[in-house]
Protein backbone atom coordinates (compact mmCIF):
# COMPACT_ATOMS: atom_id res chain seq x y z
CA UNK A 1 0.00 0.00 0.00
CA UNK A 2 3.09 2.25 -0.20
CA UNK A 3 2.09 3.90 -3.46
CA UNK A 4 -1.67 3.41 -2.92
CA UNK A 5 -1.74 5.52 0.26
CA UNK A 6 0.30 8.26 -1.34
CA UNK A 7 -1.92 8.25 -4.42
CA UNK A 8 -4.95 8.65 -2.15
CA UNK A 9 -3.37 11.72 -0.64
CA UNK A 10 -1.90 13.10 -3.85
CA UNK A 11 -5.08 12.75 -5.93
CA UNK A 12 -7.22 14.04 -3.03
CA UNK A 13 -9.70 15.82 -5.24
CA UNK A 14 -10.54 12.81 -7.36
CA UNK A 15 -10.82 10.45 -4.42
CA UNK A 16 -12.80 12.96 -2.36
CA UNK A 17 -15.29 13.27 -5.21
CA UNK A 18 -15.62 9.53 -5.49
CA UNK A 19 -15.80 9.18 -1.71
CA UNK A 20 -18.64 11.72 -1.64
CA UNK A 21 -20.54 9.74 -4.26
CA UNK A 22 -20.16 6.61 -2.12
CA UNK A 23 -21.25 8.52 1.00
CA UNK A 24 -24.37 9.81 -0.75
CA UNK A 25 -25.32 6.45 -2.23
CA UNK A 26 -24.79 4.76 1.14
CA UNK A 27 -26.84 7.46 2.84
CA UNK A 28 -29.65 6.88 0.36
CA UNK A 29 -29.43 3.11 0.69
CA UNK A 30 -29.31 3.39 4.49
CA UNK A 31 -32.35 5.66 4.65
CA UNK A 32 -34.23 3.47 2.20
CA UNK A 33 -33.36 0.34 4.18
CA UNK A 34 -34.50 1.87 7.46
CA UNK A 35 -37.66 3.13 5.83
CA UNK A 36 -38.39 -0.19 4.13
CA UNK A 37 -37.99 -2.01 7.43
CA UNK A 38 -39.99 0.64 9.31
CA UNK A 39 -42.85 0.65 6.83
CA UNK A 40 -42.71 -3.12 6.68
CA UNK A 41 -43.04 -3.38 10.43
CA UNK A 42 -46.01 -0.99 10.43
CA UNK A 43 -47.51 -3.24 7.82
CA UNK A 44 -46.97 -6.66 9.27
CA UNK A 45 -45.87 -6.56 12.91
CA UNK A 46 -49.28 -7.78 14.10
CA UNK A 47 -48.95 -10.85 11.89
CA UNK A 48 -45.24 -11.56 12.45
CA UNK A 49 -45.90 -11.25 16.19
CA UNK A 50 -48.53 -14.00 16.18
CA UNK A 51 -47.50 -17.16 18.05
CA UNK A 52 -48.34 -19.25 14.99
CA UNK A 53 -46.37 -20.87 12.20
CA UNK A 54 -49.17 -21.18 9.62
CA UNK A 55 -52.25 -19.22 8.65
CA UNK A 56 -55.33 -20.83 7.11
CA UNK A 57 -57.36 -18.61 4.79
CA UNK A 58 -60.90 -19.24 3.58
CA UNK A 59 -62.19 -18.28 0.15
CA UNK A 60 -59.30 -16.04 -0.90
CA UNK A 61 -55.64 -15.71 0.03
CA UNK A 62 -56.08 -12.16 1.29
CA UNK A 63 -56.47 -10.70 4.75
CA UNK A 64 -59.08 -8.32 3.32
CA UNK A 65 -61.35 -10.90 1.67
CA UNK A 66 -60.75 -14.18 3.49
CA UNK A 67 -63.55 -15.54 5.70
CA UNK A 68 -63.64 -18.73 7.73
CA UNK A 69 -66.58 -20.45 9.36
CA UNK A 70 -66.83 -21.89 12.81
CA UNK A 71 -67.03 -25.34 11.21
CA UNK A 72 -63.75 -24.88 9.43
CA UNK A 73 -62.12 -23.76 12.65
CA UNK A 74 -63.47 -26.76 14.59
CA UNK A 75 -62.24 -29.12 11.91
CA UNK A 76 -58.73 -27.62 12.21
CA UNK A 77 -58.73 -27.97 16.01
CA UNK A 78 -59.31 -31.71 15.52
CA UNK A 79 -56.60 -32.15 12.87
CA UNK A 80 -53.70 -34.34 14.04
CA UNK A 81 -50.40 -32.47 14.33
CA UNK A 82 -52.12 -29.14 15.03
CA UNK A 83 -51.19 -28.01 18.53
CA UNK A 84 -53.31 -24.88 18.45
CA UNK A 85 -55.83 -23.43 16.04
CA UNK A 86 -57.22 -20.04 16.95
CA UNK A 87 -59.74 -18.03 14.96
CA UNK A 88 -58.61 -14.48 14.21
CA UNK A 89 -60.81 -11.68 12.93
CA UNK A 90 -59.19 -8.82 11.04
CA UNK A 91 -61.06 -5.63 10.11
CA UNK A 92 -60.02 -2.10 9.52
CA UNK A 93 -62.45 0.25 11.22
CA UNK A 94 -62.70 3.52 13.09
CA UNK A 95 -62.24 4.22 16.76
CA UNK A 96 -63.23 7.47 18.48
CA UNK A 97 -62.55 8.84 21.92
CA UNK A 98 -62.99 12.32 23.30
CA UNK A 99 -63.61 13.83 19.87
CA UNK A 100 -60.58 12.16 18.34
CA UNK A 101 -61.13 9.58 15.62
CA UNK A 102 -58.49 7.35 14.06
CA UNK A 103 -58.41 4.39 11.75
CA UNK A 104 -57.52 1.23 13.65
CA UNK A 105 -57.35 -2.42 12.87
CA UNK A 106 -59.56 -4.57 15.05
CA UNK A 107 -58.04 -7.99 15.72
CA UNK A 108 -60.66 -10.27 17.23
CA UNK A 109 -59.50 -13.29 19.24
CA UNK A 110 -61.13 -15.71 21.69
CA UNK A 111 -60.57 -14.27 25.20
CA UNK A 112 -57.72 -16.15 26.82
CA UNK A 113 -56.16 -17.21 23.53
CA UNK A 114 -52.45 -16.57 23.28
CA UNK A 115 -52.79 -14.66 20.00
CA UNK A 116 -53.34 -11.35 21.79
CA UNK A 117 -51.33 -9.87 24.64
CA UNK A 118 -53.32 -9.67 27.91
CA UNK A 119 -56.10 -11.61 26.17
CA UNK A 120 -57.56 -12.90 29.42
CA UNK A 121 -58.65 -9.31 30.09
CA UNK A 122 -60.63 -9.18 26.87
CA UNK A 123 -64.38 -9.22 27.44
CA UNK A 124 -67.35 -8.17 25.38
CA UNK A 125 -66.90 -4.70 26.88
CA UNK A 126 -63.13 -4.40 27.22
CA UNK A 127 -60.33 -4.22 24.65
CA UNK A 128 -56.54 -4.14 24.69
CA UNK A 129 -54.88 -1.28 22.80
CA UNK A 130 -51.48 -1.27 21.19
CA UNK A 131 -49.31 1.64 22.32
CA UNK A 132 -49.67 3.53 19.07
CA UNK A 133 -53.49 3.13 19.09
CA UNK A 134 -53.55 4.43 22.66
CA UNK A 135 -51.29 7.34 21.77
CA UNK A 136 -53.31 8.24 18.65
CA UNK A 137 -56.55 8.24 20.66
CA UNK A 138 -55.03 9.80 23.77
CA UNK A 139 -56.19 6.92 26.01
CA UNK A 140 -54.83 5.02 28.98
CA UNK A 141 -56.10 1.91 30.75
CA UNK A 142 -59.58 2.45 32.24
CA UNK A 143 -60.68 5.04 29.63
CA UNK A 144 -63.46 4.36 27.20
CA UNK A 145 -63.65 4.48 23.44
CA UNK A 146 -66.17 3.80 20.71
CA UNK A 147 -65.26 1.15 18.19
CA UNK A 148 -67.62 0.74 15.23
CA UNK A 149 -70.48 2.06 17.35
CA UNK A 150 -69.77 -0.02 20.47
CA UNK A 151 -68.72 1.62 23.74
CA UNK A 152 -65.79 -0.27 25.20
CA UNK A 153 -63.33 0.11 28.06
CA UNK A 154 -59.54 -0.02 27.70
CA UNK A 155 -58.45 -3.05 29.74
CA UNK A 156 -54.77 -2.43 29.11
CA UNK A 157 -52.30 -0.86 26.74
CA UNK A 158 -49.55 -3.16 25.57
CA UNK A 159 -47.39 -4.11 22.59
CA UNK A 160 -46.84 -2.28 19.34
CA UNK A 161 -48.78 -4.42 16.90
CA UNK A 162 -49.70 -2.72 13.69
CA UNK A 163 -51.27 -3.96 10.49
CA UNK A 164 -51.34 -2.31 7.10
CA UNK A 165 -49.99 0.94 8.64
CA UNK A 166 -52.84 0.99 11.16
CA UNK A 167 -52.47 0.46 14.93
CA UNK A 168 -54.11 -2.67 16.28
CA UNK A 169 -56.95 -2.85 18.81
CA UNK A 170 -57.34 -6.35 20.27
CA UNK A 171 -60.97 -7.28 20.88
CA UNK A 172 -62.86 -10.40 21.83
CA UNK A 173 -64.08 -12.42 18.87
CA UNK A 174 -67.68 -11.51 19.75
CA UNK A 175 -66.94 -7.80 19.78
CA UNK A 176 -65.11 -8.21 16.50
CA UNK A 177 -68.09 -10.03 14.96
CA UNK A 178 -70.30 -7.10 15.96
CA UNK A 179 -68.07 -4.62 14.14
CA UNK A 180 -68.92 -6.49 10.96
CA UNK A 181 -72.38 -6.49 9.36
CA UNK A 182 -74.98 -8.94 10.81
CA UNK A 183 -74.53 -12.49 9.55
CA UNK A 184 -70.93 -11.58 8.99
CA UNK A 185 -68.12 -14.12 9.07
CA UNK A 186 -67.07 -16.11 12.11
CA UNK A 187 -63.47 -14.98 11.67
CA UNK A 188 -61.05 -13.93 8.93
CA UNK A 189 -58.32 -16.55 9.23
CA UNK A 190 -57.22 -19.36 11.53
CA UNK A 191 -53.81 -19.05 13.16
CA UNK A 192 -52.23 -22.49 13.48
CA UNK A 193 -49.41 -23.86 15.54
CA UNK A 194 -48.46 -27.15 13.93
CA UNK A 195 -45.90 -29.86 14.31
CA UNK A 196 -45.91 -32.24 11.40
CA UNK A 197 -49.54 -31.72 10.41
CA UNK A 198 -50.53 -32.70 6.87
CA UNK A 199 -51.87 -29.27 6.00
CA UNK A 200 -52.63 -30.13 2.37
CA UNK A 201 -55.02 -32.89 3.36
CA UNK A 202 -56.50 -30.81 6.16
CA UNK A 203 -57.02 -27.91 3.72
CA UNK A 204 -58.94 -30.20 1.37
CA UNK A 205 -61.11 -31.46 4.23
CA UNK A 206 -61.78 -28.00 5.69
CA UNK A 207 -61.94 -26.09 2.40
CA UNK A 208 -59.19 -23.66 3.45
CA UNK A 209 -55.84 -22.53 2.08
CA UNK A 210 -52.91 -22.71 4.46
CA UNK A 211 -49.61 -20.92 4.02
CA UNK A 212 -46.61 -20.32 6.25
CA UNK A 213 -47.07 -17.30 8.47
CA UNK A 214 -44.29 -15.28 6.85
CA UNK A 215 -45.55 -16.15 3.37
CA UNK A 216 -48.96 -14.81 4.36
CA UNK A 217 -47.50 -11.29 4.47
CA UNK A 218 -47.95 -11.00 0.73
CA UNK A 219 -51.66 -11.46 1.43
CA UNK A 220 -51.58 -8.01 3.05
CA UNK A 221 -52.41 -5.93 -0.04
CA UNK A 222 -50.32 -2.87 0.81
CA UNK A 223 -47.30 -4.90 1.87
CA UNK A 224 -46.39 -6.70 -1.32
CA UNK A 225 -46.73 -3.60 -3.52
CA UNK A 226 -44.88 -1.31 -1.14
CA UNK A 227 -42.14 -3.68 -0.12
CA UNK A 228 -41.59 -4.81 -3.71
CA UNK A 229 -41.03 -1.31 -5.05
CA UNK A 230 -38.79 -0.28 -2.15
CA UNK A 231 -36.67 -3.41 -2.56
CA UNK A 232 -36.43 -2.72 -6.29
CA UNK A 233 -35.14 0.80 -5.60
CA UNK A 234 -32.63 -0.54 -3.14
CA UNK A 235 -31.46 -3.14 -5.63
CA UNK A 236 -30.98 -0.48 -8.29
CA UNK A 237 -28.97 1.67 -5.87
CA UNK A 238 -26.70 -1.27 -5.10
CA UNK A 239 -26.21 -1.97 -8.80
CA UNK A 240 -25.56 1.71 -9.53
CA UNK A 241 -22.97 1.96 -6.79
CA UNK A 242 -21.12 -1.12 -8.04
CA UNK A 243 -21.12 0.32 -11.57
CA UNK A 244 -19.99 3.78 -10.44
CA UNK A 245 -17.17 2.35 -8.34
CA UNK A 246 -16.18 0.05 -11.20
CA UNK A 247 -16.19 2.92 -13.69
CA UNK A 248 -14.13 5.13 -11.40
CA UNK A 249 -11.46 2.51 -10.85
CA UNK A 250 -11.41 1.64 -14.55
CA UNK A 251 -10.57 5.23 -15.45
CA UNK A 252 -8.14 5.50 -12.55
CA UNK A 253 -6.33 2.29 -13.54
CA UNK A 254 -6.05 3.44 -17.16
CA UNK A 255 -4.65 6.79 -16.00
CA UNK A 256 -2.10 4.95 -13.92
CA UNK A 257 -1.11 2.64 -16.79
CA UNK A 258 2.33 4.25 -17.24
CA UNK A 259 3.06 4.13 -13.49
CA UNK A 260 2.07 0.48 -13.38
CA UNK A 261 4.39 -0.32 -16.30
CA UNK A 262 7.30 1.40 -14.49
CA UNK A 263 6.63 -0.45 -11.26
CA UNK A 264 6.46 -3.75 -13.11
CA UNK A 265 9.70 -3.02 -14.96
CA UNK A 266 11.35 -2.17 -11.64
CA UNK A 267 10.31 -5.59 -10.34
CA UNK A 268 6.91 -5.14 -8.70
CA UNK A 269 4.94 -8.38 -8.67
CA UNK A 270 1.48 -8.30 -10.22
CA UNK A 271 0.06 -9.69 -6.98
CA UNK A 272 1.45 -6.73 -5.03
CA UNK A 273 0.06 -4.24 -7.53
CA UNK A 274 -3.37 -5.90 -7.46
CA UNK A 275 -3.42 -6.04 -3.69
CA UNK A 276 -2.50 -2.38 -3.45
CA UNK A 277 -5.18 -1.36 -5.92
CA UNK A 278 -7.82 -3.41 -4.09
CA UNK A 279 -6.62 -2.07 -0.77
CA UNK A 280 -7.06 1.44 -2.09
CA UNK A 281 -10.59 0.62 -3.23
CA UNK A 282 -11.35 -0.95 0.15
CA UNK A 283 -10.14 2.16 2.01
CA UNK A 284 -12.28 4.40 -0.17
CA UNK A 285 -15.35 2.16 0.08
CA UNK A 286 -15.04 1.53 3.80
CA UNK A 287 -14.51 5.22 4.54
CA UNK A 288 -17.42 6.33 2.36
CA UNK A 289 -19.72 3.60 3.62
CA UNK A 290 -19.00 4.24 7.29
CA UNK A 291 -19.68 7.97 6.90
CA UNK A 292 -22.77 7.35 4.75
CA UNK A 293 -24.22 4.76 7.14
CA UNK A 294 -23.46 6.98 10.11
CA UNK A 295 -25.32 9.86 8.48
CA UNK A 296 -28.22 7.56 7.59
CA UNK A 297 -28.43 6.26 11.17
CA UNK A 298 -28.23 9.77 12.59
CA UNK A 299 -30.82 11.16 10.22
CA UNK A 300 -33.06 8.13 10.75
CA UNK A 301 -32.88 8.51 14.52
CA UNK A 302 -33.70 12.21 14.24
CA UNK A 303 -36.69 11.52 11.99
CA UNK A 304 -37.93 8.45 13.88
CA UNK A 305 -40.80 10.39 15.44
CA UNK A 306 -42.25 11.59 12.17
CA UNK A 307 -41.22 8.82 9.77
CA UNK A 308 -41.49 5.05 10.33
CA UNK A 309 -37.71 4.54 10.28
CA UNK A 310 -36.42 1.33 11.82
CA UNK A 311 -32.89 1.64 13.15
CA UNK A 312 -31.37 -1.76 13.91
CA UNK A 313 -27.99 -3.36 13.20
CA UNK A 314 -29.76 -5.23 10.41
CA UNK A 315 -31.02 -2.12 8.65
CA UNK A 316 -27.70 -0.26 9.01
CA UNK A 317 -24.93 -2.85 8.84
CA UNK A 318 -26.36 -5.18 6.21
CA UNK A 319 -26.75 -2.51 3.50
CA UNK A 320 -23.30 -1.15 4.41
CA UNK A 321 -21.76 -4.59 4.03
CA UNK A 322 -23.56 -5.15 0.73
CA UNK A 323 -22.29 -1.77 -0.52
CA UNK A 324 -18.72 -2.70 0.34
CA UNK A 325 -18.95 -6.18 -1.18
CA UNK A 326 -20.55 -4.96 -4.42
CA UNK A 327 -18.16 -2.00 -4.64
CA UNK A 328 -15.20 -4.31 -4.19
CA UNK A 329 -16.59 -6.54 -6.93
CA UNK A 330 -16.82 -3.53 -9.24
CA UNK A 331 -13.28 -2.46 -8.31
CA UNK A 332 -11.95 -5.99 -8.75
CA UNK A 333 -13.35 -6.18 -12.27
CA UNK A 334 -11.66 -2.90 -13.18
CA UNK A 335 -8.25 -3.32 -11.55
CA UNK A 336 -8.00 -6.70 -13.27
CA UNK A 337 -6.52 -4.80 -16.20
CA UNK A 338 -3.36 -4.26 -14.15
CA UNK A 339 -2.39 -7.82 -15.10
CA UNK A 340 -2.46 -6.84 -18.77
CA UNK A 341 -0.04 -3.89 -18.47
CA UNK A 342 3.24 -4.69 -20.27
CA UNK A 343 6.33 -3.46 -18.39
CA UNK A 344 8.03 -3.11 -21.79
CA UNK A 345 6.02 0.07 -22.39
CA UNK A 346 8.05 1.75 -19.63
CA UNK A 347 11.09 1.70 -21.90
CA UNK A 348 11.12 4.91 -23.91
CA UNK A 349 11.18 4.05 -27.59
CA UNK A 350 10.22 0.41 -27.35
CA UNK A 351 6.56 1.50 -27.18
CA UNK B 1 30.82 -11.16 -16.70
CA UNK B 2 27.89 -9.49 -14.98
CA UNK B 3 25.85 -9.24 -18.16
CA UNK B 4 26.29 -11.48 -21.17
CA UNK B 5 24.23 -11.71 -24.34
CA UNK B 6 25.23 -14.66 -26.55
CA UNK B 7 24.11 -14.90 -30.15
CA UNK B 8 20.87 -13.08 -29.42
CA UNK B 9 18.36 -12.66 -32.23
CA UNK B 10 15.13 -10.74 -31.75
CA UNK B 11 12.42 -10.27 -34.36
CA UNK B 12 9.13 -8.39 -34.33
CA UNK B 13 6.12 -9.30 -36.43
CA UNK B 14 6.03 -7.02 -39.48
CA UNK B 15 2.99 -7.65 -41.63
CA UNK B 16 3.43 -11.06 -43.27
CA UNK B 17 7.16 -11.34 -42.52
CA UNK B 18 9.25 -10.52 -39.46
CA UNK B 19 11.57 -7.61 -38.82
CA UNK B 20 14.95 -8.43 -37.32
CA UNK B 21 15.70 -5.92 -34.55
CA UNK B 22 18.76 -7.75 -33.13
CA UNK B 23 20.84 -9.96 -35.40
CA UNK B 24 23.03 -12.59 -33.65
CA UNK B 25 24.25 -10.10 -31.07
CA UNK B 26 27.02 -11.14 -28.68
CA UNK B 27 27.82 -8.62 -26.01
CA UNK B 28 29.24 -8.77 -22.49
CA UNK B 29 29.86 -6.18 -19.80
CA UNK B 30 32.02 -6.86 -16.73
CA UNK B 31 31.42 -5.41 -13.27
CA UNK B 32 32.55 -1.83 -12.87
CA UNK B 33 32.50 -1.01 -16.60
CA UNK B 34 30.23 1.31 -18.56
CA UNK B 35 29.50 0.41 -22.16
CA UNK B 36 27.78 2.98 -24.36
CA UNK B 37 25.66 1.57 -27.15
CA UNK B 38 25.28 4.14 -29.91
CA UNK B 39 23.27 4.02 -33.09
CA UNK B 40 20.76 5.85 -35.22
CA UNK B 41 17.05 5.71 -34.67
CA UNK B 42 15.61 2.31 -35.37
CA UNK B 43 18.96 0.53 -35.13
CA UNK B 44 17.88 -1.69 -32.22
CA UNK B 45 19.18 0.09 -29.09
CA UNK B 46 15.98 -0.08 -27.10
CA UNK B 47 15.48 -3.67 -28.22
CA UNK B 48 18.93 -4.54 -26.87
CA UNK B 49 18.09 -2.89 -23.57
CA UNK B 50 14.70 -4.60 -23.35
CA UNK B 51 16.28 -8.00 -23.91
CA UNK B 52 19.00 -7.31 -21.33
CA UNK B 53 16.33 -6.12 -18.89
CA UNK B 54 14.41 -9.42 -19.37
CA UNK B 55 11.38 -7.41 -20.43
CA UNK B 56 11.31 -9.28 -23.73
CA UNK B 57 12.57 -12.77 -24.52
CA UNK B 58 14.84 -13.17 -27.58
CA UNK B 59 13.90 -15.54 -30.40
CA UNK B 60 17.21 -17.31 -29.95
CA UNK B 61 20.44 -16.91 -28.00
CA UNK B 62 20.92 -16.55 -24.27
CA UNK B 63 20.92 -13.69 -21.79
CA UNK B 64 22.91 -14.22 -18.59
CA UNK B 65 22.48 -11.75 -15.73
CA UNK B 66 24.78 -12.00 -12.69
CA UNK B 67 25.73 -15.50 -13.76
CA UNK B 68 22.12 -16.70 -14.09
CA UNK B 69 20.82 -17.87 -17.46
CA UNK B 70 17.42 -16.25 -17.99
CA UNK B 71 16.33 -18.59 -20.80
CA UNK B 72 13.04 -20.25 -19.98
CA UNK B 73 12.47 -18.45 -16.69
CA UNK B 74 8.82 -17.72 -15.88
CA UNK B 75 7.37 -14.27 -15.42
CA UNK B 76 7.53 -14.36 -11.62
CA UNK B 77 11.18 -15.46 -11.63
CA UNK B 78 12.06 -12.69 -14.09
CA UNK B 79 10.27 -10.12 -11.93
CA UNK B 80 12.33 -11.25 -8.93
CA UNK B 81 15.52 -11.13 -11.01
CA UNK B 82 14.75 -7.58 -12.12
CA UNK B 83 14.01 -6.50 -8.57
CA UNK B 84 17.22 -7.92 -7.14
CA UNK B 85 19.87 -7.64 -9.82
CA UNK B 86 18.84 -5.15 -12.51
CA UNK B 87 18.57 -1.39 -12.17
CA UNK B 88 16.78 0.46 -14.97
CA UNK B 89 17.02 4.16 -15.77
CA UNK B 90 14.24 5.07 -18.17
CA UNK B 91 14.38 7.54 -21.00
CA UNK B 92 11.88 10.04 -19.58
CA UNK B 93 12.83 10.10 -15.92
CA UNK B 94 9.78 7.91 -15.33
CA UNK B 95 8.90 8.88 -11.77
CA UNK B 96 5.62 8.35 -9.92
CA UNK B 97 3.81 11.68 -9.55
CA UNK B 98 2.52 11.10 -6.01
CA UNK B 99 5.89 10.27 -4.43
CA UNK B 100 8.61 12.56 -3.12
CA UNK B 101 12.18 12.05 -4.33
CA UNK B 102 13.02 9.97 -1.25
CA UNK B 103 9.86 7.89 -1.66
CA UNK B 104 10.67 7.17 -5.33
CA UNK B 105 13.65 5.29 -3.91
CA UNK B 106 11.95 3.79 -0.88
CA UNK B 107 9.27 2.22 -3.07
CA UNK B 108 11.92 -0.26 -4.19
CA UNK B 109 11.68 -1.91 -0.77
CA UNK B 110 7.90 -2.37 -1.21
CA UNK B 111 7.74 -3.95 -4.66
CA UNK B 112 7.40 -7.52 -3.46
CA UNK B 113 4.61 -6.61 -1.04
CA UNK B 114 6.29 -8.37 1.86
CA UNK B 115 6.42 -6.15 4.90
CA UNK B 116 9.81 -6.61 6.48
CA UNK B 117 10.14 -3.66 8.81
CA UNK B 118 13.92 -3.96 9.00
CA UNK B 119 14.39 -3.77 5.24
CA UNK B 120 12.07 -0.79 5.03
CA UNK B 121 13.91 1.13 7.71
CA UNK B 122 17.21 0.41 5.97
CA UNK B 123 15.63 1.62 2.70
CA UNK B 124 14.86 4.95 4.36
CA UNK B 125 18.50 5.54 5.23
CA UNK B 126 19.80 4.18 1.96
CA UNK B 127 17.45 6.44 -0.04
CA UNK B 128 18.86 9.53 1.64
CA UNK B 129 22.44 8.30 1.12
CA UNK B 130 21.81 7.69 -2.57
CA UNK B 131 20.11 11.05 -3.08
CA UNK B 132 23.17 12.55 -1.48
CA UNK B 133 25.40 10.58 -3.84
CA UNK B 134 23.61 12.03 -6.87
CA UNK B 135 23.72 15.52 -5.39
CA UNK B 136 20.07 15.81 -4.35
CA UNK B 137 20.40 15.72 -0.57
CA UNK B 138 18.35 18.90 -0.24
CA UNK B 139 15.53 17.79 -2.57
CA UNK B 140 14.44 14.59 -0.82
CA UNK B 141 11.00 15.94 0.02
CA UNK B 142 10.15 17.26 -3.46
CA UNK B 143 7.70 15.66 -5.84
CA UNK B 144 8.59 15.21 -9.54
CA UNK B 145 6.76 18.36 -10.64
CA UNK B 146 8.90 20.37 -8.21
CA UNK B 147 12.16 19.09 -9.73
CA UNK B 148 14.04 20.10 -12.90
CA UNK B 149 14.54 17.64 -15.75
CA UNK B 150 18.15 16.98 -14.75
CA UNK B 151 17.18 16.48 -11.10
CA UNK B 152 14.46 14.07 -12.12
CA UNK B 153 16.94 12.08 -14.19
CA UNK B 154 19.28 11.89 -11.19
CA UNK B 155 16.42 10.66 -8.98
CA UNK B 156 15.82 7.89 -11.53
CA UNK B 157 19.50 6.95 -11.42
CA UNK B 158 19.47 6.86 -7.62
CA UNK B 159 16.31 4.72 -7.71
CA UNK B 160 17.96 2.26 -10.09
CA UNK B 161 20.76 1.81 -7.56
CA UNK B 162 18.47 1.22 -4.55
CA UNK B 163 18.60 -2.57 -4.60
CA UNK B 164 22.34 -2.63 -5.29
CA UNK B 165 21.98 -4.06 -8.81
CA UNK B 166 24.61 -6.08 -10.63
CA UNK B 167 23.53 -4.65 -13.94
CA UNK B 168 22.50 -1.05 -14.60
CA UNK B 169 20.59 -0.39 -17.82
CA UNK B 170 20.19 3.21 -18.95
CA UNK B 171 17.89 4.28 -21.79
CA UNK B 172 18.70 7.59 -23.51
CA UNK B 173 19.43 9.44 -20.25
CA UNK B 174 20.36 12.69 -21.92
CA UNK B 175 17.65 13.01 -24.57
CA UNK B 176 15.51 15.36 -22.48
CA UNK B 177 18.43 17.44 -21.17
CA UNK B 178 20.52 20.32 -22.48
CA UNK B 179 24.24 19.85 -23.17
CA UNK B 180 25.70 20.66 -19.75
CA UNK B 181 23.19 18.64 -17.88
CA UNK B 182 23.57 15.75 -20.30
CA UNK B 183 27.31 15.70 -19.73
CA UNK B 184 26.79 15.86 -15.96
CA UNK B 185 24.46 12.85 -16.07
CA UNK B 186 26.93 10.75 -18.10
CA UNK B 187 29.73 11.74 -15.73
CA UNK B 188 27.57 10.76 -12.77
CA UNK B 189 26.80 7.38 -14.32
CA UNK B 190 30.49 6.76 -15.04
CA UNK B 191 31.44 7.64 -11.49
CA UNK B 192 28.69 5.49 -9.93
CA UNK B 193 29.62 2.57 -12.19
CA UNK B 194 33.21 2.67 -11.01
CA UNK B 195 32.33 3.28 -7.36
CA UNK B 196 29.62 0.65 -7.10
CA UNK B 197 30.91 -1.93 -9.53
CA UNK B 198 27.81 -2.21 -11.66
CA UNK B 199 27.93 -3.48 -15.21
CA UNK B 200 26.36 -0.48 -16.93
CA UNK B 201 24.89 -0.31 -20.41
CA UNK B 202 24.03 3.20 -21.61
CA UNK B 203 22.01 3.38 -24.77
CA UNK B 204 21.97 6.64 -26.74
CA UNK B 205 21.83 8.11 -30.22
CA UNK B 206 23.87 11.10 -29.11
CA UNK B 207 27.68 10.82 -29.08
CA UNK B 208 28.37 14.27 -27.57
CA UNK B 209 28.88 13.21 -23.96
CA UNK B 210 30.69 9.93 -24.42
CA UNK B 211 34.26 11.24 -23.92
CA UNK B 212 34.85 9.49 -20.62
CA UNK B 213 33.08 6.15 -21.06
CA UNK B 214 35.03 2.89 -20.97
CA UNK B 215 33.75 1.49 -24.18
CA UNK B 216 31.59 2.46 -27.15
CA UNK B 217 29.68 -0.06 -29.22
CA UNK B 218 27.95 0.95 -32.45
CA UNK B 219 24.64 -0.58 -33.57
CA UNK B 220 23.41 -0.65 -37.13
CA UNK B 221 20.41 -2.62 -38.29
CA UNK B 222 20.55 -4.84 -35.23
CA UNK B 223 24.26 -5.67 -35.52
CA UNK B 224 26.92 -4.57 -33.03
CA UNK B 225 30.36 -3.24 -33.92
CA UNK B 226 33.01 -2.51 -31.30
CA UNK B 227 34.29 1.05 -31.78
CA UNK B 228 36.47 1.93 -28.82
CA UNK B 229 37.74 0.15 -25.74
CA UNK B 230 39.70 2.00 -23.07
CA UNK B 231 42.94 0.21 -22.21
CA UNK B 232 42.76 1.02 -18.53
CA UNK B 233 40.06 -1.63 -17.99
N1 LIG C 1 7.04 -3.60 -30.73
C1 LIG C 1 7.56 -3.55 -31.97
N2 LIG C 1 6.91 -4.16 -32.98
C2 LIG C 1 7.42 -4.14 -34.23
N3 LIG C 1 8.58 -3.56 -34.55
C3 LIG C 1 9.27 -2.93 -33.58
C4 LIG C 1 8.78 -2.90 -32.24
N4 LIG C 1 9.67 -2.22 -31.47
C5 LIG C 1 10.66 -1.84 -32.32
N5 LIG C 1 10.42 -2.27 -33.58
C6 LIG C 1 11.30 -2.10 -34.72
O1 LIG C 1 12.55 -2.69 -34.41
C7 LIG C 1 13.59 -1.87 -34.86
C8 LIG C 1 14.50 -1.51 -33.70
O2 LIG C 1 13.74 -0.69 -32.82
P1 LIG C 1 14.32 -0.07 -31.50
O3 LIG C 1 13.22 0.53 -30.76
O4 LIG C 1 15.16 -1.10 -30.84
O5 LIG C 1 15.27 1.06 -32.12
P2 LIG C 1 16.11 2.19 -31.38
O6 LIG C 1 17.49 2.03 -31.80
O7 LIG C 1 15.83 2.19 -29.94
O8 LIG C 1 15.51 3.52 -32.04
P3 LIG C 1 15.32 4.97 -31.34
O9 LIG C 1 16.67 5.60 -31.32
O10 LIG C 1 14.42 5.65 -32.31
O11 LIG C 1 14.72 4.76 -30.01
C9 LIG C 1 12.97 -0.68 -35.54
O12 LIG C 1 12.94 -0.89 -36.92
C10 LIG C 1 11.57 -0.65 -35.01
O13 LIG C 1 10.67 -0.14 -35.96
MG1 LIG D 1 15.04 3.54 -28.48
Amino acid sequence: MFVAWRDLRFAKGRFALMGTVIVLITLLVGLLSGLTAGLGRQNVSAVTGLPADRIAFGGELSYANSTVTEGQWRRWTRTPGVEAAEPLGVTTTRATAGGRGVGVCAFGVRPGSDLAPDSDRLTDHAVVLSHSAAADLGLTAGDTLTLAGQRLTVASVTGDASFSHTPVVWTSLDTWQRTAPPDGPFATVIALRTSGADTATADRAAGTMTVERDDSLSAIGSYSAENGSLQLMRGFLFAISALVVGAFFTVWTIQRGADIAILKALGATTATLLRDALGQAAVLLAGGTVIGSGLAAGLGAALADTVPFLLTPRTVLVPAAVMIVLGMAGAALSVRRITAVDPLTALGSAR
Amino acid sequence: MSLRLTDVTLTYPDGQSRLTALDRVTFAVPAGALAAVVGPSGSGKSSLLAVAATLIAPDSGTVTVAGADTTGLGRAALTDLRRHTIGIVFQQSNLLPSLTAAEQLRVMAHLDGRGRAGARTRARTRALDLLDAVGLAGQAHRRPHQLSGGQRQRVTIARALMNDPTVLLVDEPTSALDNDRGAAVVDLLTRLTHERGTATVLVTHDRTHLGAVDRIVGVHDGRLREEMVTESQ
